[in-house]
């Protein structure tokens, strides 16, 4: 009972230190039910390497990640019974087809009813067409979808988005930005959502954490974050953060 | 353990290997061009040698052991390198998948593919060259375990190996069966070799194998004590490759590598 109070994704003094780089400094943020939060940044800020560290896939060099209440450090699957993640840079194998990808990755969460959900996936994600045409064939933009449908499969209240729409053409893009709002209205999963697409993050996002080397610089409305700063756009703040941050020691 | 996440893995070898003839043809082809090759020859040693028919059982047999624990530790590897290839391990090991469930995966696959290419072996040796395996007696299945499990502490191992150097040290798992069999005295006795090398065959299980196998065919008992050295043996290795796994697969999370696995990004 109490751990459905807790946010389902809480993060305290996250600290990633390769050598004498400090990839992560010190970072701390929560993301509510039914929230999508964006992670901004220039490359190189520490999203990914956050995003890793929520997975388990990168050990934090201190701080904690909670998932749905557990430790990830020290309760890994019970942390990601519920979380689910897509990226741009990790495709499903491409010499599965996508049925296949899909039951894969079902029996790994030990979904229930697993033939069921694969197939409402595919329709919802309108995937039918290609149940059984290898992932390695299809476009980047059918290959995002597909790879949403994975992250859909285990009906997560944590979801992690690493650049979900880069390198796909403008109408697919809002159609995937359609599936994460439609997803947190009917499923009320909280959302991080990494993102170098401003107008994008102003559309879809709650909250924005805009990181530099490694910490969370500002964070707020995206769409009333600019005005409060003084900017018009979230563009031109961005810009201006990460002219600033070019210039810092 | 949970079974059906280790199912998950082994489902997905199973998928490459049956959607891919290029995949599927090496589990029979390369042992069984072995096995016409050696058999070959051991027929005529056979007709040269006044020790006649000894040479399909002790040259051909030993072939047909020697390519079994090649082929389960290739079992083993092979479908390790496949999510290699696929840089697949972010997307497995971001999941309530455990590292352990996933070397099981990999283990049992190696268990197929290599029953496999071993039943192929033993139908061809026994048809074209008349291999029987009368001559090894009962102790030819424990033996067999032996190098199955030796076998598979080397898959665990190599694949231990690439996790920590990155893809392009691909190179240096396949040469690992070749590299052993001067020492595991495949193809002759312990005696034969000099004594810097009869300290390291001691220290492998097959040579304990091949040795017995011999006698045996020699007509000699079913050395007990070498079975059970070659079985402690070989179940040491297997723990001990898995411990390594385990901590190669604890260095890459610490230090990232799991999450951004490629030959370039890996030193």
């Amino acid at each position: 009972m109490t751990q459905n109070l807790k946010p389902p994704l809480d993060v305290k003094n996250l600290t990633k230190r390769y050598a004498n780089v400090l990839a992560v400094d010190n970072l701390t943020f929560a993301v509510e039910r039914g929230e999508i939060v964006g992670l901004l940044g220039l490359n190189g800020a520490g999203k990914s390497t956050t995003i890793n560290m929520i997975l388990g896939v990168l050990e934090p060099t201190s701080g904690t990640v909670a998932l749905n209440g557990f430790d990830v450090a020290k309760d890994r699957q019970r942390a990601l019974a519920k979380t689910n993640f897509a990226a741009v840079y990790a495709p499903l194998p491409g010499n599965l087809t996508v049925r296949q990808n899909l039951r894969i990755f079902g029996l790994i969460y030990n979904v229930p009813k697993l033939e069921q959900r694969i197939d409402a996936l595919l329709a919802q994600y309108e995937l039918d067409a290609f149940a059984d045409t290898r992932c390695g064939l299809l476009s980047s933009g059918e290959q995002s979808r597909v790879s949403l449908a994975k992250a859909m499969l285990n009906r997560p209240t944590v979801l992690l988005l690493d650049e979900p729409t880069a390198s796909i053409d403008p109408s697919t893009a809002q159609g995937i930005r359609g599936y994460i709002r439609d997803f947190t209205a009917a499923e009320h999963g909280a959302v991080l959502w990494t993102s170098h697409n401003m107008y994008e993050v102003e559309e879809v996002c709650d909250r924005i954490l805009l990181m530099s080397h490694g910490k969370i610089l500002l964070q707020g409305d995206p769409k009333t974050l600019p005005q409060a700063h003084g900017f018009t756009t979230l563009e031109a703040l961005f810009v201006d953060v990460a002219r600033e941050s070019a210039d810092a020691p | 353990m949970n079974v059906a996440r280790i199912y998950a893995v082994v489902l997905r070898q199973y998928y490459l290997l049956r959607g891919s003839p290029t995949r599927l043809l090496p589990l029979f082809v390369w042992v069984m061009i072995d096995i016409v090759l050696w058999g070959f020859f051991s027929l005529y040693l056979g007709s040269v040698s006044s020790q006649g028919g000894h040479f399909v059982p002790a040259l051909l047999g030993a072939v047909l052991l020697w390519d079994f624990l090649t082929r389960v530790m290739q079992g083993v590897t092979m479908a390790f390198f496949e999510d290699v290839w696929s840089r697949n391990f972010l997307n497995f090991f971001a999941t309530p998948l455990r590292v352990t469930e996933y070397i099981a995966g990999l283990v049992v696959t190696g268990i197929g593919t290599s029953l496999v290419g071993l039943l192929a072996m033993v139908l061809l040796a026994w048809l074209a060259f008349g291999l029987s395996y009368a001559a090894y007696g009962a102790a030819l299945i424990p033996f067999i375990l032996v190098l199955f499990i030796f076998g598979m502490a080397l898959g665990v191992l190599g694949s231990a190996l690439v996790l920590r150097l990155g893809p392009s040290a691909e190179w240096l798992i396949w040469p690992i069966p070749a590299i052993l069999a001067p020492f595991v005295c495949v193809f002759y006795p312990l005696s034969i070799l000099p004594l810097w090398m009869q300290a390291i065959a001691r220290i492998l299980p097959p040579s304990y194998v091949f040795e017995s196998m011999r006698g045996i065919i020699g007509g000699g008992e079913v050395p007990l004590q070498n079975l059970a050295i070659a079985s402690a043996m070989a179940l040491a290795y297997l723990a001990a490759s898995i411990w390594v796994f385990l901590k190669v697969y604890r260095v890459a999370v610490r230090s990232g590598l799991i999450a951004r696995y490629s030959a370039e990004a890996v030193n």
